[in-house]
This record gives structure tokens, sequence and C-alpha cells, in this order.
């Protein structure tokens, strides 16, 4: 079924990327001395605080830890609502 | 005369840091530098079998810190380069049997007499390396391009800095062009983007460093061995030269050969 362009693009990566992909979120949890399980509650607690002061979009919320050289850097990224709306569930 | 300690270190183990260590040290002292090469691995000694030196050891390193005899006396003058000293570890202890402040005073007590004072490091994160460490000018960690090692790499790098030692400079060992084109091996640019340390040397994977050691001679004495040109490139990188990078991509094997025929020494 399987077209020559198909094949082609669904190509196994090679070894090596997989290999610096893995290595890069690795050091990114080594580094922090941060399990990704505690980045996900850090995560939670940090929308829960801040929605008790303002409303925020929390499905937009992103955690990132930015590298530079070996420093490292976390940034959180939070959506603000606009104040007059009012939330509809 | 006042000693550069320089401590070869690299978390895991069996990356290569005992042969860093050797072919640095003979390559330095054929430079006619002074040199002191240290196993600071007490309990697993090898820098001694690794430099042909095992047959002449008397007393050793813990011998000396305890004052069984003066340091001089552990001192093994190597038979190639009479310049070039090892002080072996001991084989029948561990790695309590010194403190950092032992190390200290060691090469304190050597530094004025020689130009560099390299330290062999145990594999680890504890006692030893921290020994291995303390007296350090500057940390070479040794990795290979591959997952376990640049990770131990990461953190050991991560500890120097965290007991502010250095300046860190990374060496990686065996690596393999033809894997690496392949796409089955960490580039070495990868590995840099990775750690973000600066870089010492890339030595190629070679055959000829097992053949070497087998004979207990270090492969920088091999004029023919790719490893041992980048061995010796390194040794000349730490005296301040500027040296350019070794050709890897494997491409022009042939002119590189055919060029060292004609200008030996030379690639």
């Amino acid at each position: 079924m399987s077209t020559i362009f198909e094949r082609l693009l669904l190509r196994e990566k090679k070894s090596a990327t997989t290999a610096k992909e893995r290595l890069k979120l690795v050091l990114v949890h080594d580094r922090m001395d941060m399990t990704s399980s505690a980045l996900d509650s850090l995560k939670d607690e940090l929308i829960a605080v801040i929605s008790k002061y303002v409303s925020i979009d929390t499905d937009a919320v992103e955690i990132n830890i930015n590298q530079e050289g070996r420093e490292q850097t976390l940034i959180a990224i939070i959506p603000l609502r606009a104040p007059r709306k009012r939330r509809v569930r | 005369m006042k000693a550069q300690v320089i401590t070869i270190t690299s978390g895991k183990g069996g990356v290569g840091k005992t042969t860093a260590t050797a072919n640095i040290g003979v390559a330095l002292a054929a430079s006619g530098k002074n040199v002191v090469c240290m196993d600071a691995d007490i309990g697993l000694r090898n820098l001694d079998v690794v430099m042909g030196l095992e047959n002449r050891i008397v007393y050793d390193l813990v011998d000396a810190i305890e004052k069984r005899c003066r340091l001089r006396q552990a001192m093994i003058r190597d038979k190639r380069y009479n310049t070039l000293f090892l002080i072996p570890a001991a084989q029948t202890r561990d790695k309590n049997a010194i403190s950092p402040s032992d190390m200290i005073r060691v090469c304190d007590e050597i530094r004025s007499e020689f130009d560099f004072i390299l330290i062999d490091s145990p594999a680890g994160i504890e006692r030893g390396f921290r020994n291995a460490i303390a007296p350090a000018d500057m940390v070479i960690v040794v990795t290979n391009p591959e997952v376990s090692a640049v990770r131990d790499a990461d953190r050991i790098i991560g500890l120097i800095e965290s007991q502010e030692k250095g300046p860190v400079k990374l060496i990686i060992n065996r690596f393999n062009p033809s894997l690496v084109r392949r796409g089955d091996m960490l580039t070495s640019e990868d590995v840099l983007e990775l750690l973000a340390v600066d870089i010492i040397g890339i030595v190629p994977e070679d055959e000829s460093v097992l053949v070497s050691t087998n004979h207990g001679q270090p492969v920088v004495l091999n004029h023919n061995s790719l490893a041992g040109k980048a061995f010796e490139n390194i040794s000349q990188r730490l005296i301040g030269e500027e040296v350019p990078w070794m050709n890897l991509d494997g491409k022009s094997d042939f002119f590189r050969r055919l060029s060292r025929l004609i200008r030996p020494g030379r690639s």
C-alpha cells in the first residue's frame, strides 16, 4: 500500500538523532534534580496559586526549561483571560 | 617553575581516563616539560601498566602520604623520558586511605619542581573523585559520544562547577567518523551543544591504542596512529599552542596518510 514517498517520510530516525533528543531531556531533569512528575505538580500548583488572584487560561499554560549554555531558566507562559469576559462552562 | 595541576576525570568508567593521562603525560614530556602522572585510583591501580612501569614500583602514593617513604621515593622515572615521573596508586588500600587535603599537600610539595602534574581520577562521584579534583587548577573531562558517557560527563561537570573547580575542558574519546557519517553516533557538535563546555580534543577510535597498551607503550609514541596524534595535539594545546583540528571526516584519508608519509609527525 505505502508509496515510496510515504516510506521515505516514515523512514526510521537515525539513532544519533534519537540519542541527542533523549539526552537533551535527561540532562534537563538531571541538572534540575527534578523528575517530570514533580515538574507536572509544580505546574498544577503554580496554576492554582495564580488562579487565586487572576483569571487565567489554564489549558494554555506552558512551563518550559530554557537552556543557555549550562544555565537553566524556568519559563512559564500564563495567558490571562480578558477581565470582562465571564467564564462559561 | 610552578606546576599546573590537571585532573583527568569522567564520571563513567572505561571511557579512557587512564589512557588519556598516560598519553598526555608522555606527549608533554616529549616536548621537554617536567611532568608527574599521579594515579589517584586507590585500590584499582592501572596507570602503571598503561605507562609500562609496573615492574618498577616500590612505594606508592599512600606510602608517601602515610610517611612510610619520602614522596621522591614513590616517584618512578619513566624509561623513555627522564623528565616524566609516575606516582602509582596503592593497590591494597581503598579511597578512604587518603583525603582531599592529603592530595593538596602532595601536589604542593612537588609543584615547584614540575611544569605539569596530571592526576588520573577514579570513576564515580565519591571520595576518590573528590580527592582527585581537590588540588586541580584545570579539570579535563573525558567522554565518549554515547548516551551514558555524556550523561555522566554532564553530572560530573555540574559537580566540578559546584565545587568551584575548573576551568573544565572536554575530551571526546573513541570518536568513530564512519558511525557519525552513518548517523549512528553523536557528532562532536552534538556533544558540545549538550554539555556546553570548552573542548580540548577529539580522539578517534583507533585499534592501535589497544595494541600499544598491550605493549605498555603509550600510543603517542606511535607516529602512525591518529589517536596518538590527537593526544599529542591535546598536549600542545595545554602548553598554549594553537593546533588546528584534525580532519576526522574520513574523506581525505588517503591524502592525509600521504602527507604523513612525506612530512612525518604532521597531520
